[in-house]
């Protein structure tokens, strides 16, 4: 991590505008081949989605024509309450099946394959209402996520010899991550016992153990303190460093503005705009579709992050 | 009232083929609902397929006493197959209702005059022993260990259960403090986390369903091993005794199950010579045969009290159980 983190004393009150990576890796640019619009074709896309739709009773929560994930870049997903991320998330990664559409992963299709053959191939997400293991220790719950355990096959699981050199090597990478999300000194607690936004950090930390291609995070920073966001903010960076691709949900467009290299902006189920964020934000779609009438107003007021002053509500 | 007797006939069934049974059906329980939180409310069914393929196996088809436990084995398996396949997708309250019912089913199955033939419909097997007996290691006439005296063959036959508990106790140990009992207990905790991490949920659940099968299967062979299998013994209430013994001990640990076990057949014993003496002593406003029944009602809510107050049993671990909600 860099040397310049912040101290703790700053997590009162910090004004967003401060809440920047302290990392920089190089801004993607150049990623689509034609100028920004919905459903623009990427240069190198790691997820391709075509026709995806989802419906509950009469609401179209999904109904996606085309978008395309550049590879080694940050894409964030915003919109509004109910735009339909988190559904367009579940379907992606096998937790939903849509009514109709076709995806590929790496060119290979992942429709009607399961979330966890999904989760195999490298493409690993989070939840927005975080899911913890309770009654599993943090150290427990980060081993868990390691992909590839000899151990995890019953045959092999009652010969401790066969798995227990990778269980210390599983170990030691759990651990070089747990310090880096700021929980190793939580390791042995079991995670129930975790505050919300550390429940978070687990969750990202763990999703990582997995060794993914592409991380799928549903509002990683919600819930988080801004000393820590700070850190989450250097993390996102981090990983596209290590050249991994990365799609996340965020409301708060200051963060978005930081660290995505390209934006995807979803209304009642559609993808209404996209492009990278300093001309997305600028979108006159946008601006209907996520600020409605509050145009004057600061995004961040209108998630009820920060009050009229710009100041960060605990 | 003779204390003698009663404490005797309580020490003796600690030692019973039926609770050394239970030990195991306790110990499948374990693995289902402590482990996997798999809630099987089906446990008398495995143990009756157990119980009736091995006695089938042996008088039908004149198999030897190993053979037909194969036979025991392979029915929990297959058993736990079909039971999974349409209900480990569903919710953890669905299988139990489906388990119940299946276990019922197979219950009706063996009591019913259709397969007369091979089940002997409501009046069961018996005379299945000659086999087991014949392989009886231990030299003829009667031991005398502590407050246990038996004949060689009773011996034999608590002993071979013994073994089974040892060997089914190293086994679920060792699997539960390996990666892949890690698995199991993270799909107990939250399924679509681990599936989220790539792992195959439905196969880990029906790996845990056919295991805890298997050893309540061998649960209900121990069980009938010196005695007769009548299909009036599996009923639900069967499956809700094992439950008792299981949260006695501890869900989710190795060797609650087996105390659990001894426990509660220690108390059933205990119970069912002190409350008629009560009586009969005049102590209770009931008759003896009335007072021997209050062992069920006080028992029932032993476990009521049990779970609310120290779900964990006697030997799980409190700091876990505080996040059980
Ligand atoms: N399981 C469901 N059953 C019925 N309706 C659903 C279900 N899941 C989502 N919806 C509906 O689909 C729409 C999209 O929901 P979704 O959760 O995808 O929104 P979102 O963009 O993630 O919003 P937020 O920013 O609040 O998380 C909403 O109108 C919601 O009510
Ligand atoms: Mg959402």
């Amino acid at each position: 991590m860099s040397s310049n983190q912040p101290s703790h004393d700053d997590d009162h009150l910090v004004a967003t505008e401060d809440l920047a990576p302290t990392v920089h890796g190089e801004k993607a640019v150049d990623l689509a081949t034609g100028p920004a619009r919905p459903g623009v074709p990427k240069k190198d896309p790691i997820l391709v989605a075509d026709h995806i739709t989802r419906s509950f009773g009469g609401v179209h929560a999904v109904d996606v024509d085309h978008v395309e994930i550049p590879r080694h870049a940050i894409t964030a997903l915003i919109g509004p309450n109910g735009a339909g991320k988190t559904t367009l998330f579940n379907l992606l990664s096998g937790f939903d099946r849509p009514d109709t559409g076709e995806w590929e992963f790496n060119g290979r299709s992942l429709a009607g394959i399961p979330a966890w053959k999904a989760a195999r191939r490298g493409q690993v997400r989070t939840f927005q209402l975080t899911k913890v293991l309770n009654r599993l220790t943090v150290l427990d719950s980060m081993k868990l996520g390691a992909s590839k355990q000899k151990g995890e096959s019953l045959l092999f699981s009652v010969l401790p010899f066969t798995w227990r050199a990778q269980e210390k090597q599983i170990e030691e990478r759990a651990l070089v991550l747990l310090e880096k999300f700021r929980l190793l000194d939580k390791k042995d607690d079991y995670a129930a016992a975790l505050s919300g936004g550390q429940r978070k950090l687990l969750e990202m930390a763990r999703a990582l153990m997995t060794d993914p291609e592409f991380v799928l995070l549903d509002e990683p920073m919600a819930g988080v303190n801004p000393a820590l966001v700070q850190s989450l903010l250097d993390h996102v960076v981090n990983l596209k460093r290590e050249g991994m691709t990365v799609l996340f949900v965020e409301h708060d467009m200051h963060m978005v503005r930081h660290i995505a290299d390209w934006v995807v902006v979803m209304a009642e189920g559609r993808v209404v705009a996209e492009g990278p964020p300093q001309e997305v934000m600028k979108d006159e779609a946008v601006v209907d579709a996520y600020l409605g009438s509050h145009l004057d107003q600061d995004i961040g007021v209108i998630t009820g992050r920060y009050d009229e002053e710009g100041n960060r509500i605990p | 009232m003779d204390w003698g007797q009663i404490l005797n006939n309580t020490l003796s069934f600690m030692l019973s083929t039926e609770t050394i049974g239970f030990m195991l059906a306790a110990l499948g329980l374990a693995i289902h609902f402590g482990y996997a939180g798999l809630l099987n409310f089906g446990m008398a069914g495995f143990m009756a397929i157990g119980a009736y393929g091995y006695a089938i196996s042996i008088l039908s088809f004149g198999f030897p006493w190993w053979a037909a436990m194969g036979v025991s084995i392979a029915g929990a398996v297959v058993f736990a197959v079909l039971l999974g396949i349409p209900t480990l997708r569903l919710r953890a309250d669905y299988l139990a209702i489906v388990t119940i019912a299946a276990a019922e089913i197979v219950r009706l199955l063996f009591q019913t005059q259709l397969f007369d033939e091979w089940t002997n419909s409501a009046d069961g097997l018996g005379g299945y022993h000659a086999s087991f007996r014949d392989a009886n290691p231990l030299p003829a006439g009667s031991f005398t260990l502590g407050p246990w005296s038996y004949t060689s063959d009773q011996w034999w036959a608590r002993l071979f259960g013994l073994v089974l508990v040892a060997v089914a106790v190293l086994l679920v140990w060792l699997i539960m403090r390996s990666p892949w009992g890690r698995v199991l207990k993270g799909i107990r905790e939250d399924e679509d986390a681990v599936r989220s991490l790539g792992k195959n949920v439905f196969a880990y659940k029906m790996q845990a369903l056919v295991l805890g099968g298997v050893l309540g299967s061998l649960g209900g062979v121990v069980i009938a091993l010196p005695s007769a299998v009548i299909p009036q013994y599996y009923l639900p209430s069967l499956t809700f005794f094992v439950w008792t013994a299981l949260l006695l001990g501890g869900a989710a640990t190795i060797f609650g199950p087996v105390l659990g076990a001894v426990i509660y057949w220690a108390l059933m014993a205990f119970l069912s010579g002190v409350l008629p003496a009560m009586a009969g002593e005049g102590w209770l406003p009931m008759t003896e045969t009335q007072a021997g029944y209050l062992r069920y009602v006080l028992v029932g809510l032993a476990l009521m009290l049990l779970v609310a107050f120290r779900p964990q049993g006697l030997l799980g671990n409190k700091k876990e159980m505080t996040f059980v909600k």
